[in-house]
Parts: C-alpha cells; structure tokens; sequence
C-alpha cells in the first residue's frame, strides 16, 4: 500500500475523463434543458398574453354590447316620438277635415235657408197679392201694389 | 471461511494487496515506486468509460422537448450538480460542473464496487490467472491522492490565473491576520496542503474501512452472514453516496475559493 505510480495514471486518467465530459456530455444536456426552459417560460407568457387578450375582448364585447343598448333605446325613443308627432298631426288633419265639413254643412244649410227664405218671400207676396186682390177686388195698378208690398215684405223680414 | 486465525489472517491479507503490474519487466511483481496498480487503474476506466458512454448516450439524444427516461435522470444529475455549483460558486466557468459531475458519478460508481460480494471479482480474476485482485479502487490510496491532487493542481492554477502571483503571494503573507508575515505563511501553506490530504484520506478511509468489515463480515459462518453483511450493506449505500457527495462538494468549494479575493 505504498505510494505508486497508479497515482499519475490515476491523474491522467481522471483528466481524459472531465475532458469528454466537459467537452461532450455537459453541454449539449445543459443546452438542451435550458431551451426547454425558455420554451415553457414562452409559453407561459403566450398563455398570460392570451389571458389578457381575452380580457381585453371580453371588455370590448361588453362596451359594445352597452353601446348597442343604448343607441336601441335612442332609435326606440326617435320611433316613439315620432309615433307621437304622427298621432298628433294625423289629430290636427282630422281636426281640420272636421271643421272644414262642418264648414261646408253650414254653408248648405244656409244656403238651403236662403233659397227657403226666398221662397217663403215670394210666397208670401204672391199671397198678400193674392189677398189684396181679394179684399179690394179692384183693378189697381199691380206694380204700385206690388212695390208696396215688397217693402212690407221687407220690413217684415227686417223684423223676423 | 476457516475458523483458524492463521487461515483468516492470510484471507485478510490476501484481500488487500493490490495487482501489481512493475513498469520496470512487465510482471505482476512490485517495482517500488514505477508499479501500477492494474485492478485499481482497470476497474477505474472501466467504470469511467461506462459514466463517459452513458451520460454521452443521453448528451446525443438530448431534446428539448419531453425527455425519455434516461435523459431524464441524466438531467435529474446535472441539473442536482449544477445546483450545488451554483449555490457555491458565484463565477462563470465551463470546467466545474463538468468536473463536478466527473467526480460524483466515477467515485459513486467506484465506490459502488463495494456493494458486491468481497469475493466475487477476486474470484473470477484468480481464476483468470491473477494472484491479487482488489475490486474496489477507491479503498486504494493511490486512486484518493491522485484524484485530490488533480484537485490541488487546478486549485493552483485558478488562484494564479484570477489573482496572478502577486495576489496569492499576498495572500500567503496578508491573511488571516494583518502583519503577522512568517506566521501566515506557515498556516496557510498548511491549510493549503491539508486540502488534498483530507480530500483523499477522507474517501480512502471511509472505503477501506467499509471494505475490510465486509471482508470481516465474510470470515464468519455463511448462515449469519446475511445478517451483518445485510445490515452493513444497507448502511454503506448511504456511506458510499454521502463520500461521492462529500468529494463533489469540497472540489466545488476549494475551487471557488480559489477564484475569490480575500480582502
């Protein structure tokens, strides 16, 4: 067990060995866990990233979706109103349309009047002539007459 | 085993003599210094060249996709080394993980002979013609020292590439205590060279302590060898992976020191 030249062998050897391992076996095993570790670390960051992207969708989605409630809501208030104006002027035509009839029936009846009215007058006259001719059973000059008689029709009708 | 003394003393012995290959004729005699010791260096490469071969193995096929089983334990044992590197080493330096590693899985593997049965290889190469075989290389002195040496030497040659002579041998003078000069000389050429001598002394200790219980263990009746040799095996795994661990571990820490200033 005395000290030998196993001893430099041993050194040499031991050099060989951390050599070849140095050279062939470390790197390429510690290259490769580290690009898996840049792959996971990737993606976890592309599932963060995506996360996020969905967050920001989800937002958009629901200011839209808020946006489309209100612009129904305006439309909804615009078809109202102008459901309203509508009503309303198809109130003020149908109101006009009235008067305008009653207008017209007025006129006619008054018309109506006046024809009756006329002759009732020339009745009347024909009447009194009638009677007068009756009461003086003379031959008097129908014209005066007449004219007489117009003017009391006319006061009458004056007073009537 | 036999029951006389004489008988297991000689067994004892036999068990812890190395193959001896003498570099001065070529036989299995001891040529002092120049002898190699043939179990020691063959079971070492052997096992070096298995860790080279499969940690290789997974180096070729390794994805960065989902890794197979064997890549993954390969990444489970770098990954763990690399960890401790970084915990201790704040530097950048492409040598000491592989280093690191190197020396965890060899000395766990070299140490793992162990495990087997004291018999078993010594047996078989006997049968092959060998007078001596040790199976387990790091219970060899010589396997420690020149693992720690290496260590030392490259201890050396990163405290002068970062410091350059004049920052160590400021050190060597300035530290720990300011102004004390022949003092601090004399602790820290001590504290230097305890380095390799407790790193190596540490492992071969621990193994060759292990390997003569188990080899103590075989002298007793076979029916009861299960007991002891069981319970001891069980506590040597512990024992064999905490020395790898420990040998990893204090390489780390003696090279970072070497890269760190003392201010």
């Amino acid at each position: 067990m005395s000290l030998n030249a196993t001893l430099l062998g041993q050194m040499l050897t031991f050099a060989v060995f951390v050599w070849f391992t140095m050279k062939f076996v470390w790197p390429p095993v510690t290259k490769a866990m580290h690009e898996r570790q840049k792959k996971i670390a990737d993606g976890l960051a592309a599932a963060e990233q995506g996360e996020r992207d969905l967050e920001i969708a989800r937002h958009k989605a629901a200011e839209e979706l808020r946006d489309a409630r209100i612009k129904a809501a305006e439309i909804l208030e615009q078809a109202n109103s102008r459901a309203a104006q509508i009503i309303e002027e198809g109130k003020v035509k149908s109101r006009e349309e009235g008067d305008r009839l009653i207008a017209l029936a007025h006129s006619d009846i008054e018309q109506e009047r006046e024809e009756v009215k006329q002759q009732l007058r020339r009745e009347v006259v024909d009447f009194a002539i009638f009677g007068a001719e009756k009461i003086l059973q003379k031959n008097i000059d129908e014209s005066v007459q007449r004219d007489l008689l117009n003017n009391l029709v006319a006061e009458v009708e004056k007073s009537a | 085993m036999s029951e006389n003394p004489a008988d297991a003393s000689a067994y004892i012995q036999h068990h812890l003599v190395n193959l001896p290959l003498n570099l001065h004729n070529f036989t299995f005699t001891s040529g002092g210094f120049w002898t190699l010791d043939v179990d020691t260096l063959g079971i070492a490469i052997v096992l070096g060249v298995l860790f080279c071969w499969l940690f290789r193995l997974a180096a070729k096929k390794a994805t960065a996709g989902v890794p197979r089983s064997w890549q993954n334990f390969v990444e489970i044992m770098i990954d763990f080394v690399d960890s401790q590197v970084k915990e201790t080493y704040n530097g950048k330096s492409q040598l000491i993980g592989p280093l690191a590693l190197t020396i965890f899985v060899w000395v766990f593997l070299m140490n793992f002979m162990d495990l087997l049965p004291v018999d078993l290889l010594p047996r078989i190469m006997g049968a092959m013609g060998a007078p001596y075989f040790r199976a387990v290389p790091t219970a060899d002195p010589n396997l420690t020292i020149g693992l720690a040496l290496s260590v030392f030497c490259l201890i050396i040659f990163y405290s002068l590439k970062i410091k350059g002579f004049k920052g160590v041998g400021h050190e060597l003078m300035h530290s720990p205590f300011p102004y004390l000069l022949p003092v601090n000389f004399i602790f820290r050429v001590i504290e230097e060279f305890a380095k390799p001598l407790s790193l190596s002394l540490r492992l071969f200790g621990n193994l060759y302590a292990g390997e003569l219980i188990f080899i103590l263990i075989a002298l007793l009746p076979w029916w009861i060898q299960w007991t002891l040799g069981g319970a001891w095996a069980i506590f040597h795994i512990l024992i064999i992976t905490l020395q790898a661990f420990i040998f990893m571990m204090l390489t780390i820490v003696y090279l970072s020191m070497a890269h760190e200033m003392h201010s």
